[in-house]
């Protein structure tokens, strides 16, 4: 044993109800709808993150379907497929992947993972989302606003995004998209600002940085991230509704449109693409980083061992975080740049994939040896892993200036980024939920629904972005509603079009499934105890399952060791929680 | 880009020195026992409105950072003429320092728990600030009636878009002030208020200090300084 203070446990002042001031909720609609606990905030975020997820899939679906059939659907214009391509790849990265992984675990695992009774504001909490859920609703009104949304892409490059050619450039839907932006931005900082706070000053006694969950570390420094990217994006978002609604000129340069000269004059695309990527590289980052935290706690647990190499872990972690910051012209090498910054964001972006790396090896070095459990959530575990590697495999590609000129403008990106940012953070997500949905509910999910769930989810997203690196590769164009007879395009990339569409249309419909299960399941599901998992976290260790208001119970845990003490020698069971005061290290009996 | 990445250098050295303190080099898988020895998990130092005031500060500054930046990515083309800078803004700046400076006092106050004093101080902070925004109102009504409006001159756009900005962040702090003001006048001791008060004066100096930079970058003194920098450089 190092380092640790002489004096025994009886020192530590007792950490009674009360210490920290508690909002009690009085009435039911304190208690369930405005209601300043983390947990039901948590919950709130995520019903309204995957509500507005369940859109961008039925817009996916559209999409392949007219990628797959050309032509065979009247209502799927151009001008729709591009509204329908600028929705999906908006809501899926920040409505819900962001709000999920920040707004609806975040706000369910911090308090509870480090021992607090609540987030330190739960006033600024609750606003933060019900302004987030504002923004959800001003995105949702721009599909019914005369003109429909926003068709400009999700990057919403202007000059194109105000302009009469594009979907909803002349009409409401640009706007719409801003102020939901903007909104949305305001509500997360407010969110932010708590997760960080509560992070750095409501641990419970014993809780050091170090002893703290990687899933912790993990949405504690996307949320710092995402603090210090989200003010581009809004700086550019406001920028653009000047140009919009007043008629500056920050990003227009002159033009002529439709015959006629545009009144802008002198403004700069390329300053919204640096704006724009500055918050957009980061963003990768923002929620592949909690996704990492949670990978690693799911591992862990699941295999029995404690996790592999912690501290290079959290090291890895904020070496991540800060790296991501100076990479983001690496999505700009088509606008064109100075060779020199050409080769400076190549080199960073290449180097962020060292940390990277070592995250995998430890992930797969933890699962060396262990005693895995093929449960639901071990199975999303390693899922993500071989997605993650495949997805990062084609990010290092990518990030080389001479072999992104050719693939930037084809459907590689398109299976690049879906790999390492849909589908890799998307497996996280689905494996959390199947591991602490015991503790939100009380109850086990379907395991039959669950397993039919995941191999569909698996396969399938293979099945659908496998494929899809080879149309790239061909050199058929992303972007495209449709492709025509080309010449360099043979035929069997249109079989491979159908095929995919099928293969998403499958995986769309186990996602069904999957929603279903979690109405089944809270009514049915097999009962789970408080702690289904024997994991060593504080989560696990409440004072009753769903965990009451104020977490747990009368006094605070103290802790007294890691989150990772599993299948310890000598230990009389596989794993010691954190609030076990017993002296029994992986070291051996201290 | 460059004066995000100065300000996230900043802030990168202020994680890491806080980082370099929290004993990340630590083993806590042989470190089983009640409590390291680590005295920061046992109460917290800062009032946790502090740091989160501290916190949402930090994502301001990068905010405002950010629009310097796209200010002096616009700048190096070609057309760019500077915006006439009203010489209002130079009364308006002292409002915003006798704001900060009464502002203070009204900590130094509440510490000393003047009752009368902190009450005419903070009411001293609330109507320099009330002046402030008049003064800018009246700075922007000076430029359209010089025929300048946002659309003309890129130059102008930011200055109104900056100005604006910053002017928000002062009306939301004024919400904070004027909540402190009613309660002082309510007559609430003084010892309650210095949590209030500090905040107050807190997110006072920061959006004065992010003033007066703004202040120089859209007097153009911000320009000529990295332009002697760069000459010294070369």
């Amino acid at each position: 044993m190092v380092d640790v203070t002489p004096h025994g446990a009886d020192l530590i002042p007792p950490a009674e109800v009360g210490e920290m001031d508690l909002y009690h909720p009085h009435s039911w609609w304190t208690k369930y709808v405005f209601s300043q606990d983390a947990k039901v905030i948590a919950i709130q975020y995520s019903g309204t993150a995957m509500a507005i997820g369940l859109v961008a899939l039925v817009l996916s679906w559209l999409m392949r379907l007219q990628l797959g059939f050309p032509g065979t659907f009247d209502f799927i214009t151009p001008e729709a497929y591009y509204q329908f391509m600028t929705m999906h790849g908006m809501i899926m990265v920040i409505y819900l992947l962001t709000a999920l992984f920040l707004g609806g675990f975040g706000n369910y695992l911090i308090p509870l993972m480090v021992g607090a009774r609540d987030m330190v504001f739960p006033y600024v909490n609750m606003l933060s989302y019900w302004i987030y859920l504002l923004a959800v609703l001003v995105l949702v009104s721009s599909f019914f606003a005369p003109g429909g949304p926003t068709g400009a892409g999700w990057t919403l490059y202007p000059p194109q995004a105000i302009t009469s050619g594009t979907p909803g450039g002349q009409d409401w839907g640009i706007i719409l998209m801003l102020v939901s932006l903007i909104l949305f931005i305001i509500g997360f900082t407010m969110g932010g600002l708590n997760y960080v706070v509560t992070v750095l000053q409501a641990r419970t006694r014993g809780m050091t940085l170090m002893r703290m969950p990687l899933t912790v570390w993990g949405i504690f420094t996307a949320t710092v991230m995402a603090l210090l990217a989200f003010p581009a994006l809004f700086v550019a978002c406001v920028m653009m509704l000047f140009d919009r609604i007043i008629g500056s000129s920050f990003f227009m340069p002159a033009i002529v449109e439709m015959g006629e000269q545009s009144p802008h004059n002198g403004g700069s695309p390329i300053m919204f693409q640096h704006l724009f990527w500055f918050f957009g590289h980061p963003e990768v980052y923002i929620v592949a980083l909690p996704a990492f935290g949670i990978v690693s706690d799911l591992i862990s647990t699941h295999a029995r061992k404690n996790i592999f190499g912690y501290r290079m872990m959290v090291w890895a972690i904020v070496g991540i975080g800060a790296l991501s910051f100076v990479v983001w012209a690496h999505h700009m090498y088509v606008s064109g740049m100075h060779p020199y910054f050409g080769f400076f964001f190549a080199t960073t972006t290449l180097i962020i994939a060292v940390p990277t790396a070592i995250k995998v090896y430890n992930w797969v070095l933890t699962l060396w040896r262990g005693d895995i459990h093929l449960t639901l959530p071990m199975l999303f575990a390693l899922a993500f892993i071989v997605t993650f590697v495949n997805g990062g495999l084609t990010g290092l590609f990518l990030g080389n200036v001479v072999v992104d000129v050719p693939l930037s403008d084809t459907m590689f990106v398109v299976a690049h980024f879906h790999m390492v940012m849909g589908v890799a953070p998307i497996m996280v997500v689905f494996g959390a939920i199947y591991h602490w949905y015991p503790k939100i509910t009380g109850r086990m999910l379907n395991e039959a629904m669950g397993r039919f769930h995941f191999w569909v989810t698996f396969v399938g997203a293979y099945l659908i972005f496998f494929p899809m690196h080879y149309v790239g590769l061909v050199g058929v164009p992303r972007r495209y509603p449709e492709l025509g007879d080309t010449a360099f395009i043979p035929p069997s990339v249109h079989t491979l079009n159908e095929f995919i569409t099928i293969a998403a249309l499958t995986v769309g419909f186990a996602q069904m499934v999957f929603l279903f299960n979690l109405f089944w399941s809270l009514r049915n599901g097999k009962d789970a105890g408080d702690n289904p998992w024997r994991a060593t976290s504080l989560e696990w260790q409440t004072a009753g399952t769903p965990p009451p208001h104020g977490n747990f119970g009368k006094e605070l845990p103290v802790v007294y060791r890691w989150a990772y003490d599993y299948s310890v020698p000598g230990a009389p069971e596989d794993f010691i929680p954190q609030n076990d005061p017993r002296p029994m290290t992986q070291g051996g009996p201290a | 880009m460059s004066v995000i990445l100065v300000f996230l250098a900043l802030i990168t050295a202020i994680a890491g020195w806080w980082l370099s303190r929290q004993r990340l080099m630590s083993k806590p898988w042989l470190e089983a026992g009640p409590v390291t020895a680590f005295p920061e998990t046992e109460a917290p130092i800062v009032h946790p409105a502090k740091l989160g005031l501290g916190v949402f500060l930090a994502v301001v500054g990068a905010l405002f950072a950010l629009m310097i930046s796209a200010y002096f990515m616009r700048m190096v083309y070609a057309d760019w003429q500077p915006a006439p800078v009203p010489g209002l803004l130079w009364l308006n700046t002292a409002m915003l320092v006798l704001a900060s400076v009464a502002l203070q006092c009204a900590v130094v106050a509440a510490h000393k728990g003047q009752a009368d004093n902190l009450r005419l101080a903070l009411l001293a902070g609330a109507l320099t600030s009330t002046v402030f925004l008049g003064g800018q109102l009246l700075a922007w009504r000076d430029l359209a009636a010089q025929g300048y409006f946002a659309t003309e001159n890129p130059a102008v756009s930011f200055f109104y878009l900056i100005t604006a900005m910053h002017g928000l962040h002062i009306i939301g702090g004024m919400v904070a002030l004027g909540r402190t003001n009613v309660r002082a006048l309510r007559g609430e001791s003084a010892a309650r208020l210095v949590l209030s008060t500090e905040l107050c004066a807190m997110y006072w100096h920061v959006l004065l200090v992010v003033w007066l930079v703004l202040f120089a970058v859209l007097m153009g003194w911000a320009a000529d300084f990295i332009d002697i920098c760069r000459r010294l450089l070369s």
